[in-house]
């Protein structure tokens, strides 16, 4: 029983892993980049909604909607000042300038709000406490159910929107082509601007449950950023569903890796990212050749 | 027209810097221990650098990952020295070590590219990492001291640190500087201009960078060694940390990526920005972050770079370049 716990308690956790990708995925999907701020984005939306929950007493919940269209906007200045340049420069300019970009973030939070980690938890009501005993080693958890039907809805949302809607025709023709949706008047840019606007704010999603789960500090983002780039690779690169399914993936080796020892956890999922990796990449054929 | 190699400037600086490495190598005798480690701090960036730079300049392999072989350099030492190997030579093992670490990583890395290849180094870092921090006998998450090295008098020890330092300095500078002289070179360049057009003339890319990849993983595993010497004491959240990655993509991006002169310019930037700035602190790196940014999105070719695009300047002949014959009149 206690694997199966396991198992269930990795499924909740990769959920939060896979909204965490959410965004990094839409980017990559949208772009062809990868945004090594991404997680110090998230970290970043888990502060703002820390500062509005100190200063008006709301809770949690209630503050994420009110941060959600600050991280919108921001995402938008992001796509305007930094990313836009660095899309025309080549494949590692777009690496270099946001990983610069994430240093900035963590130590301009390690400047306003000291090195001491902060919760959210206590912010967010009887949700983070609640939970159902199912049989005596299974019990299913308020908040991680939550995260999973939260993840559920953004997957399915931003599905509908790219598959029922005109902006999301014309984010998938870009994605597909953008010199050809210039071409049949598709501005790329705003289609670039609205996609990193969204993952932005995807991001500060997963800033709210990151906070909520557990605690965070201006340095927690590289973490952060690792395992939302494991759920996007380990479910394929460029497939939405597949980061899903990724991220759930990277929970449940977690989980279970952390049966083992708990020093394991967070190695059973780097494991599996390289495994993938190495089979995706047919590094294993050559890997067993040069052994044999 | 003609091609040549050797410019007036070039010859006078290579040779220039032959007399610097002379006089460096003199530094122990003549000043206190103090700026002795200094200056092993200052060679140990000018090597992570000019590695970074093999990487990324040369390979377009953009590493956040290469402070897995500064881990496996100085842990490597601490291990040595543990089976009663004199510290020295342990730290050459460990150097060697962490070349050897490097080859089989580097059969599966080569394959990714930009973000996962990038990513993918950096988990590389996060998991040898966690099985340090496993192992009771490195001190665990905690760190651990190399003890060894206690049985020399401080100022010698310094000393021998900084010798050690400017060989591997001397040595992996010489070895890139005549790899990229080399008939080797000019397809490493080629590469760094153009991979798929380099693969389309018949250069075996896959081959090219993975001598880059070992290269850069030897430089590396020889800065932690060299790192370990200069403090005595490593804890795998710093020697791991992600960080050392920061300072590398700093110095290149901002001395010149791809460059030879630019990442050792960069080396002694950050050198001279962290002892103006001792405190350190985050607006010091928050600053760091941004320049980086900055150069890579204003001037991807660095202040090396875009001095040798203007002037024509090149002070290490490691290219050609084409020169008007004088006509008669």
């Amino acid at each position: 029983m206690t694997i199966v716990n396991a198992v269930l308690q990795g499924i909740f956790l990769g959920a939060f892993y896979a909204v965490l990708a959410c965004g990094l995925s839409l980017m990559f999907g949208v772009m062809r980049i990868i945004n090594l701020a991404h997680g110090d984005l998230a970290v970043l939306g888990a502060y703002v909604i820390f500062v509005i929950v100190e200063h008006t007493g709301a809770s949690a919940f209630v503050a994420f909607a009110v941060a959600l269209p600050v991280m919108i906007v921001l995402g938008y200045v992001l796509q305007a000042i930094v990313l836009e340049r660095s899309l025309k420069a080549g494949i590692l300019t777009p690496l270099l300038a946001t990983f610069g970009l994430s240093i900035v973030i963590q130590n301009l939070l390690q400047l306003g709000f000291s090195p001491d980690v902060h919760s959210l938890g206590g912010s967010a009501g009887s949700v983070t406490t609640a939970s159902w005993q199912v049989t005596s080693g299974l019990s299913v958890s308020a908040l991680g159910l939550l995260v999973l039907v939260v993840a559920v809805i953004v997957f399915g949302g931003l599905q509908l929107f790219l598959s029922k809607t005109r902006v999301g025709w014309m984010m998938r023709a870009t994605a597909e082509d953008a010199d050809a949706a210039e071409l049949v008047g598709i501005d790329s840019h705003a289609v670039y601007a609205r996609a990193t606007a969204i993952a932005v704010g995807i991001a500060a999603l997963g800033g709210l449950f990151l906070g909520i789960r557990s605690v965070f500090d201006p340095v927690s983002g590289p973490t952060q950023l690792i395992f939302a780039f494991e759920a996007v690779v380990i479910g394929g690169m460029g497939s939405l569903w597949g980061t899903l399914v990724g991220g759930i993936a990277l929970g449940v080796a977690q989980t279970l890796g952390a049966q083992i020892h708990p020093q394991l956890a967070v190695m059973a999922g780097h494991l599996l990212f390289l495994a993938v990796l190495i089979v995706r990449f047919g590094g294993g054929r050559l890997l067993l050749r040069s052994m044999g | 027209m003609k091609v040549e190699r050797w410019t007036r400037t070039s010859k006078l600086f290579t040779g220039g810097s032959g007399g610097l490495v002379i006089l460096l190598a003199c530094v122990p005798l003549i000043f206190e221990p103090d700026v002795v480690q200094k200056l092993t701090t200052l060679l140990i960036l000018v090597l992570l650098a000019v590695m970074w730079n093999a990487l990324a300049g040369y390979g377009g392999l953009l590493s956040v990952g290469q402070q897995a072989f500064i881990g496996i350099g100085a842990y490597g030492t601490v291990f040595f020295s543990g089976l009663g190997i004199s510290p020295y030579p342990a730290m050459l093992l460990a150097t060697l070590l962490a070349g050897a670490v490097s080859l089989p990583i580097s059969l599966f890395a080569l394959r990714l590219r930009a973000a996962q290849f990038a990513i993918g180094m950096w988990v590389i870092a996060e998991v040898i990492s966690i099985i340090i921090r496993l192992d009771q006998n490195l001190g665990a998450g905690t760190g651990i001291s190399l003890t060894q090295l206690n049985q020399y008098e401080p100022n010698f020890r310094q000393a021998y640190t900084f010798w050690l330092a400017l060989a591997f300095t001397v040595v992996f500078l010489a070895a890139l500087f005549l790899l990229l002289r080399s008939p080797l070179g000019a397809s490493l360049q080629a590469i760094r201009d153009d991979e798929d057009a380099a693969r389309s003339l018949g250069v075996r890319v896959a081959a090219r960078k993975r001598l880059l990849f070992v290269l850069a993983g030897l430089g590396c595993g020889a800065a932690g060694v060299l790192i370990v010497a200069n403090t005595l004491f490593i804890e795998p959240g710093s020697i791991f940390s992600v960080q050392w990655s920061a300072y590398m993509i700093f110095m290149v991006l901002v001395g010149g990526l791809g460059t030879f002169e630019g990442p050792i310019l960069g080396a002694i930037l950050l050198f001279a920005i962290q002892t103006t700035f001792t405190q350190g602190g985050p607006w010091y790196l928050v600053g760091l972050g941004a320049t980086a940014a900055l150069f890579a999105l204003v001037l991807p070719r660095g202040v090396w770079g875009t001095v040798e695009e203007r002037l024509g300047l090149r002070l290490m002949p490691v290219g050609y370049r084409v020169v008007e014959k004088k006509r008669d009149a």
